[in-house]
């Protein structure tokens, strides 16, 4: 059975007085790919916003509803706990610019002050680019700058990033959307790999890397969830008209 | 055909008068600085720059006095007006539309707009009045007022060009927000947050009117920021009205020193600007 690690208990969300999620309720299985498949403007990225406290950060935001990590409450936690626990990557590749690739990595740690003996740090560096698949493309520039790198390697860094502070369960907010297919290719390879050890979550309004790579998808459509099941079944038999019409591109 | 010759002919006159006009602008930096040149570089020498100024009829002299002065007066300006300056900058990038940041942006444009004289007349008054006496610390008080507000614009302009990426990349991270500020923000920022403070330093160290009834002059050498000190715009001020041959010349050399000042606070700041710059 598998068990779940991440949930979301009638979560709405508001900019002002708009509201851009409608009391979604989900269940992520630890473990696993979930996708968040919809349209732009859907309010796919405000729904992962919200499950790493991110959401709060914009002025006039607002969120109702619960969101359990392991059965406790984030809304509860220290949000700066909560986001270490759930990492995230964004579209755009963001590494610190006046960082070296090395720095990027243990970023989290460095920022936050958190003491690293030195071979700690170069085991987590090493670690975590390996995870991310980037370990062998930059191991001889690891005092280089990281916004030196490729679209696609500055995103695996960020990645790495992510990676180095351990977390729970990692969302990635359309990681692919900034890339060439090649390096797209090579992120969903990785999540493959990814999964084994935390849970993703991952935003996408690309129906094909949804069905690639995800194992629960959920469909969501004008703030609204429309269907959440296995990706399979999704796909094959969706039970919303919506969402059919949206798998076969009537829409979107 | 006609209509296109014409249309050439236009274009060329038009490009004939920009590059007219641009020349134009650059003339009278060129002027000034050949005029001044001409005037001044002959009394610089190694007794100028570290000599004190003689009395009436006396040959030679120099300006040592108006250099430790000014260098002094900028420094007390710096001290005052970069942290307040740059955390109000901070302060305005990051609350771009509350009601406070509306208010110190107005705020802050209409005291760069304050004549100099002005505020030279108001450091008198709050500073000299109360102390007793004219000092380097009254000066350097008036100065800290006119330097503060191109520390403030220029900080918030060059903090506000970040992507908005960066802080979230930080935040997300777990990292709290007065850290993201310190230890993201501002090191992105810095080749220009040092540039401005370079540009508002070369700004200031070439303003009289406020230290006419604060800083005074000073005829010997003073260290003691709460005495009266020299300052090269002074003295340069004070000689130039004399009717002392000599004295004329060590304005002249006084002003050429200050012009390089000036030159090389820009030509750095530029540097510093492209050298560092952060490449996003």
């Amino acid at each position: 059975m598998e068990s779940t690690i991440l949930k979301t208990e009638n979560l709405s969300a508001y900019y002002g007085e708009v509201k851009v999620l409608k009391s979604i309720s989900l269940s992520f299985a630890e473990n696993k790919v979930t996708a968040i498949l919809g349209p732009s403007g859907c309010g796919k990225s405000t729904f992962i916003r919200c499950l790493n406290r991110m959401h709060e950060l914009v002025d006039g935001a607002k969120v109702e509803g619960r969101v359990l990590l392991r059965g406790q409450d984030v809304y509860s936690m220290e949000s700066t706990i909560v986001r270490r626990k759930i990492g995230m990557v964004f579209q755009k590749p963001n590494p610190f610019p006046t960082m070296s690739i090395y720095d990027n990595v243990i970023a989290g740690y460095k920022l936050n002050s958190i003491k690293l003996k030195k071979t700690e740090a170069d085991e987590i560096v090493e670690g975590s680019l390996k995870k991310a698949a980037l370990w062998n493309e930059v191991k001889n520039y690891l005092h280089k700058k990281g916004t030196f790198l490729s679209g696609g390697q500055q995103q695996r860094l960020c990645i790495a990033r992510a990676l180095a502070m351990k977390p729970e369960v990692l969302l990635l907010d359309e990681p692919t959307s900034a890339l060439d297919p090649k390096a797209t290719a090579k992120i969903e390879e990785l999540m493959e790999e990814l999964k084994k050890t935390v849970t993703i979550v991952l935003v996408t309004h690309n129906i094909g890397q949804a069905s690639r790579i995800s194992d629960y998808t959920a469909f969501l459509y004008l703030g609204e969830l429309v269907e959440f099941g296995p990706t399979q079944k999704v796909f094959t038999v969706p039970r919303d008209k919506r969402t059919e019409e949206y798998l076969i591109g009537k829409f979107g | 055909m006609k209509g296109i010759r014409l249309r050439i002919l236009k274009d060329r006159a038009f490009k004939f008068a920009i590059y007219l006009l641009s020349l134009l602008s650059l003339t009278p930096l060129f002027l000034i600085m050949f005029y001044t040149f001409r005037k001044g570089l002959k009394a610089i020498n190694l007794q100028f720059l570290t000599h004190l100024p003689k009395p009436v009829g006396v040959e030679g002299g120099g300006i040592s006095n108006a250099i430790v002065g000014t260098f002094l007066l900028v420094t007390i300006a710096s001290a005052i007006s970069i942290p307040i300056g740059v955390w109000a900058g901070i302060y305005l990038s990051e609350n771009k539309r509350s009601w406070i940041s509306e208010f110190l942006r107005i705020t802050v444009d209409i005291l760069q707009a304050i004549p100099s004289i002005v505020i030279g007349i108001i450091a008198y008054l709050w500073v000299v009045k109360p102390m007793g006496r004219f000092s380097a610390l009254s000066g350097g008080i008036a100065l800290a007022i006119m330097m503060l507000p191109i520390v403030v614009r220029n900080t918030e302009e060059v903090l506000r060009l970040i992507p908005p990426y960066l802080k979230e990349a930080s935040l997300a991270l777990g990292v709290p927000y007065h850290r993201t500020i310190i230890k993201v923000i501002i090191p992105a920022g810095i080749p220009g947050i040092v540039s401005g403070i370079l540009l508002g330093i070369s700004r200031i160290a070439g303003e009289t009117a406020p230290l006419l009834f604060t800083a005074f002059g000073n005829q010997f050498m003073n260290w003691n920021i709460m005495k009266p000190v020299n300052a090269l715009p002074l003295l340069i001020f004070n000689y130039a009205m004399s009717p002392y041959d000599e004295w004329k010349r060590l304005a002249w050399g006084a002003s050429v020193v200050l012009i390089l000042l000036v030159l090389a606070g820009n030509i750095i700041s530029r540097m510093v600007a492209k050298k560092w710059k952060v490449q996003f």
